[in-house]
């Protein structure tokens, strides 16, 4: 076999490997569901009246932002899966096998897509549910939320250097929680950056997130698109490109 | 036959400013097996680590069945299995998912990796088990998986580090039953271990190391010859009696150790030597209380090594 099918073979192993715990560790999918369901519930019956967004409906200012959020929040799992991975010694056994270094990174990383598109299906769901449509048709949803679940890949492997770092399951958690926190709520995730002071704007115009949000807004509702997406693509890419590396990099020196 | 299947030359490895292993220097012959004995953070577990390719060595050469263990650690890794000091099997999968898991990594081919995995399940005792979560295994259960996982793809050189730790009697037992079973089929074996017992019953060769430098080698039988035929002990009312048989024993040239009130002695000229030593005391201290007569452990020579025992458990019998 070759190195490249190999590669292909062992991260389709270790992926299937990583969905079934999931799903057998159901506590960890349900709670990555039902944190985003909340804000859901929060954001468009709770707070939502008291936000005001300029020429459209707040549900559908809300549902792109809370696509961003729950995987934003789902990425720190990467993280977390990686690091318990690390604790209980598989990883020294993965490491002492002849097979793929890299499969072991991109088979936590390709399950980890797999239940961001499980979460986003449930979210779009909810959203459906509490009034949200689709004005631009079926297709710029679509497009919308494969621009999230992009991004949400490239988050895995900036999580994938994390968990490498730390491992230790609750560090990972204690790290990533509010980087995502700080991250999500300088966005115009649920709320215009308008109404924020103009040094949090400033803030909030340069950082991924928000790219990601504008971006899938101006496909959902309308807008710039080509620019809002293009940009967003932009950030991901880099995330991608510098943490395939960094993490890679990370795995292969450990022992050295 | 005789070349070394592993050959540890001269390896150095610290940590920051602690020295793991000192110019850490043994053989394995192929098809035997060696025991690395000694206390917590001696370096056995670094030794593993850097002769199962999962650590680089400061300096110094790991030689596994001829290919460098740094350099051709791709081609090693087909080579070798690896069980280490935690059972590092995946809780949320069944048995006999796990194995077949390793196996498709260990390059098992999808064909035969079934029948392999069934197999050693049975070897191991876990078939009735075998499709149960590892969540619910015992402790014994996990490490048999464990050591199983180490042999899908039937490696010719397997390390063990630290196998029974932990374990009740009864899955030491059964352990060792396996892996005597892998021994006889002519895998050579690195089996690391703080338990003396466990290296004498299964060891061909030992070898002790403290602060990461081997202080002595030889077969169990050859370490404890060095040591004497037989070991006594004679046991006083007190220790001021005790203390002063010490002095006379040494005054006639048969040095003693004491513990309390205890006085141990070596012997290589047998049980025949405990009338000589009554007979020096004769008079000259009150008649022991006890006496006790007994072949030397490895423990008493890592205490002879040392100066210090392995560990409280190392004497559990």
């Amino acid at each position: 076999m070759s190195a490249l099918s190999i590669a292909v073979s062992d991260t389709a192993d270790v992926t299937g490997r990583n969905i079934r715990t999931l799903f057998r560790t159901p506590q960890a999918l349900i709670f990555a569901t039902i944190q985003p369901v909340i804000f859901v519930l929060l954001f468009r019956y709770a707070f939502g009246g008291a936000i005001r967004v300029p020429g459209v409906d707040y549900v559908y200012f809300l549902m792109p932002g809370v696509f961003a959020q729950s995987v934003c929040f789902g990425a720190i799992g990467t993280a977390v899966g990686l690091s318990a991975d690390m604790r209980s010694g598989l990883l020294v056994r993965f490491r002492s096998l002849p097979m793929s270094r890299v499969a072991v990174l991109a088979g936590r990383v390709t399950a980890d897509l797999a239940r961001n598109l499980l979460v986003v299906a449930v979210m779009a769901g909810v959203g459906f549910a509490v009034g949200f449509r689709t004005p631009h048709g079926a297709w710029a949803l679509l497009a919308a939320l494969g621009l999230v679940l992009l991004f949400s890949t490239a988050l895995s492997w900036l999580f994938v250097a994390i968990g490498l770092r730390v491992s230790d399951p609750e560090a990972a958690q204690a790290f990533g929680v509010p980087i995502m926190f700080l991250l999500v709520f300088t966005s115009s995730a649920f709320v215009p950056a308008t109404s924020m002071p103009g040094w949090l704007q400033a803030i909030a115009v340069h950082q991924p997130v928000n790219a990601l949000v504008n971006a899938e807004r101006a496909l959902i509702i309308g807008g710039t698109a080509a620019h809002d997406v293009l940009q967003s693509l932009a950030w991901t890419g880099g995330i991608l490109l510098v943490f395939v590396v960094v993490s890679v990099r990370i795995y292969t020196r450990f022992g050295r | 036959m005789n070349d070394p299947a592993i050959e540890a030359d001269t390896l150095r490895k610290a940590y920051g400013t602690i020295t793991a292993l000192d110019g850490l220097s043994f053989q394995v012959p192929a098809g035997s097996v060696l025991g690395l004995l000694g206390p917590n953070g001696s370096g056995k577990t670094t030794a593993v680590s850097i002769l199962s390719t999962t650590l680089r060595p400061d300096a110094g050469r790991a030689i596994v069945c001829g290919l460098d263990a740094v350099a051709d650690a791709p081609a090693v890794r087909q080579l070798i299995g690896l069980a280490g000091q935690f059972a590092a099997v995946d809780a949320n999968l069944t048995g006999r998912e796990n194995l077949m898991l390793i196996a498709r990594l260990s390059r098992v081919g999808r064909r035969h990796a079934s029948g392999r995995a069934a197999e050693l399940l049975d070897q191991f005792g876990l078939m009735p088990a075998a499709d149960r979560l590892v969540r619910t295994y015992s402790g014994g259960m996990r490490r048999r998986l464990d050591v199983a996982a180490a042999l899908l793809h039937h490696p010719r050189v397997l390390f063990l580090d630290e196998p029974t730790t932990g374990l009740d009697p009864e899955s030491r037992i059964v352990l060792w039953d396996s892996i005597a079973g892998l021994v006889r089929d002519g895998t050579t074996l690195l089996l690391t271990t703080q338990y003396l017992e466990e290296a004498d019953a299964l060891a061909d060769n030992i070898v002790i190391i403290a602060a990461g430098r081997m202080v002595d080698t030889g077969t169990p039988s050859q370490l404890k010859s060095r040591l004497g035929a037989v070991m006594f002990t004679l046991g006083f009312a007190g220790e001021p009696e005790a203390v002063r048989a010490c002095r006379v024993l040494a005054a006639a040239g048969q040095p003693a150790e004491r513990t309390g009130s205890h006085v141990s002695m070596r012997s290589a000229a047998g049980s025949g030597a405990i009338a000589q030593v009554l007979r020096v005391l004769d008079g000259q201290v009150p008649d022991p209380v006890t006496v006790t007569v007994r072949e030397p452990t490895l423990d008493d020579v890592f205490l002879a090594l040392t100066g210090s025992g392995i560990t409280a458990g190392g004497m559990a019998a």
